[in-house]
């Protein structure tokens, strides 16, 4: 029996991919495997980690636990779509580098989703607020220290930024 | 850790939805997934057919009605927690879904979705069960309401046809003068919990709800009891499990403290609405 295939049209960091996938296909694999962009990745495969965390239509979501063909007609941002438009880093990225806030940077692409995230909705959490942002995203060797710090940091250059920009 | 292969359909509309189940007796709905994705990933579960409902407008409402809360099949638990009116009406409500899962769990999992799951460990079976809500389903014989008491019947099983569609959910409004509180016990925040309770007190009347104490949501009456009492009387009602989780004394020894805990903050939020 040769399995039925879907012809799916993706919406990813502003452009589109049509993609032919079986209906069990991951969005976490489509992601990966079907259109290359391996920066989102994937640890456990059942919602635990995070490291598979993307926006969807601008709100976190595990892509491990979606699939391609629910994702046709909606906007979709992997880590590849946070830097900014002139290639530089975005704040959440300049704010993990300068505050050590990754080691190995497994877990890295699902916590600056998140994080991106976060900050939009509330642009200067308290400390308690930053540590509830991540508390959903599995880190197993930077720790949370520097990660927390680095949400703050980054509430602080995307602050900066807009003043600058305005 | 992949699915197994499935027929896909993704219906304009509830009708075309309920037609689809019809034709196919080892299908299943997929709402957030946040559930039912991960049994497919483990090959927990092999449907032949997924129903996927997401893209069926109207269903996302949560409306008030009749003093109380109706939340549609496609209210994510993130909108149902952010919702003033809930707050408002049934304040239990929000308090039992912020210990469900994370944020980024609630963005897409549905609050009707986990009373159709029916896992003894999550928190909104017992809120409905506790507050005698229901649950609105459609199949090809038409619509029919579940009442919360006949709607868990096992682990991991609710008494929605594997033909219907879960519609909405209502969850009755907290009476003037009444109070609830919500409490768990678990190993990191956003896990399921060893034990949750919660508490309704209305007048004389005091009763609780537990999570992860048995295979299905239990609720006891305490009326009457005195509060050094609390824990134990509602142990003579409770039978807790053991499982790789937790032994069946910790939880025993779990329940005794949130009790206490869960009626005393329950009648100060009775005091503090006064
Ligand atoms: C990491 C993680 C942690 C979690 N922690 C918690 C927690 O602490 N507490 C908790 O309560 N939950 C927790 N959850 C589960 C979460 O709340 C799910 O969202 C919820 O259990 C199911 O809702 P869903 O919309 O995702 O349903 P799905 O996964 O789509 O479906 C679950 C089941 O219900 C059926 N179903 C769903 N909607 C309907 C409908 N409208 N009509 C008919 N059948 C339907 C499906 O066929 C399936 O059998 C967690 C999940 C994850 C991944
Ligand atoms: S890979 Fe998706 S949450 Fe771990
Ligand atoms: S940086 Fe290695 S797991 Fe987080």
């Amino acid at each position: 029996m040769s399995e039925e295939l879907h012809d799916v049209r993706l919406t990813v960091n502003g452009t589109t991919h049509d993609v032919r996938v079986p209906a069990r296909r991951l969005l976490s694999d489509a992601l990966r495997h079907d259109l290359g962009l391996t920066g989102t990745h994937v640890g456990c495969e059942h919602g635990v980690c995070g490291a598979c965390t993307i926006l969807v239509d601008g709100a976190p979501m595990r892509s491990c636990l979606m699939f391609a063909v629910s994702a046709a007609g909606h906007e979709i941002t992997t880590v590849e779509g946070l830097t900014n438009p002139d290639g530089s880093l975005g704040p959440v990225q300049q704010a993990f580098a300068e505050c050590h806030g990754l080691q190995c940077g497994f877990c890295t692409p699902g916590f600056l989703t998140t994080i991106t995230a976060g900050l939009r909705d509330n642009p200067c959490p308290t400390h308690e607020e930053a540590r509830d942002m991540i508390a959903g995203n599995l880190c197993r060797c930077t720790g949370y220290q520097n990660i927390v710090k680095a949400v703050e940091r980054a509430a602080e250059i995307a602050a900066s930024g807009e003043e600058t920009a305005s | 850790m992949k699915p197994a292969p499935f027929e896909y359909r993704r219906p304009g509309t509830l009708a075309e939805a309920v037609e689809a189940l019809a034709g196919e007796p080892n299908a299943k709905v997929l709402a957030g997934g946040q559930s039912l994705v991960p049994l497919l990933s483990m090959r927990l579960a092999a449907p032949a057919l997924l129903v996927d409902i997401n893209e069926i407008p109207g269903l996302d409402t949560i409306e008030i009605e009749d003093g109380g809360v109706r939340v549609g099949a496609l209210a994510r638990h993130a909108a149902v927690l952010a919702s003033d009116d809930v707050r408002r009406v049934q304040p239990l409500v929000p308090m039992a879904l912020s210990h469900v899962a994370h944020a980024t769990i609630r963005n897409r999992g549905t609050t009707v979705g986990s009373l159709v799951h029916a896992d003894a460990a999550a928190e909104m079976p017992v809120v409905l069960t506790l507050l005698g809500g229901s649950l609105e389903v459609e199949g090809p014989a038409g619509r029919r309401t579940i009442p919360a008491a006949e709607l868990f019947v096992g682990p991991l099983e609710s008494s929605v046809g594997h033909d219907e569609v879960a519609v909405s959910a209502y969850f009755p409004g907290l009476a003037p003068g009444a109070g609830v509180a919500f409490e768990e016990i678990a190993r990191r925040h956003g896990d399921y919990a060893l034990v949750g309770a919660a508490a309704l007190v209305e007048g004389e009347s005091v009763r609780v709800g537990y999570l992860s104490v048995s295979d299905v949501p239990s609720v006891v009456d305490l009326t009457g009891v005195a509060d050094a009492d609390l824990g134990e009387a509602a142990l003579a009602q409770l039978e807790p499990m053991d499982d790789i989780h937790a032994t069946a004394a910790y939880r025993a020894q779990l329940v005794r403290v949130l009790t206490g805990r869960v009626v005393r903050s329950a009648r100060d939020f009775a005091e503090g609405a006064r």
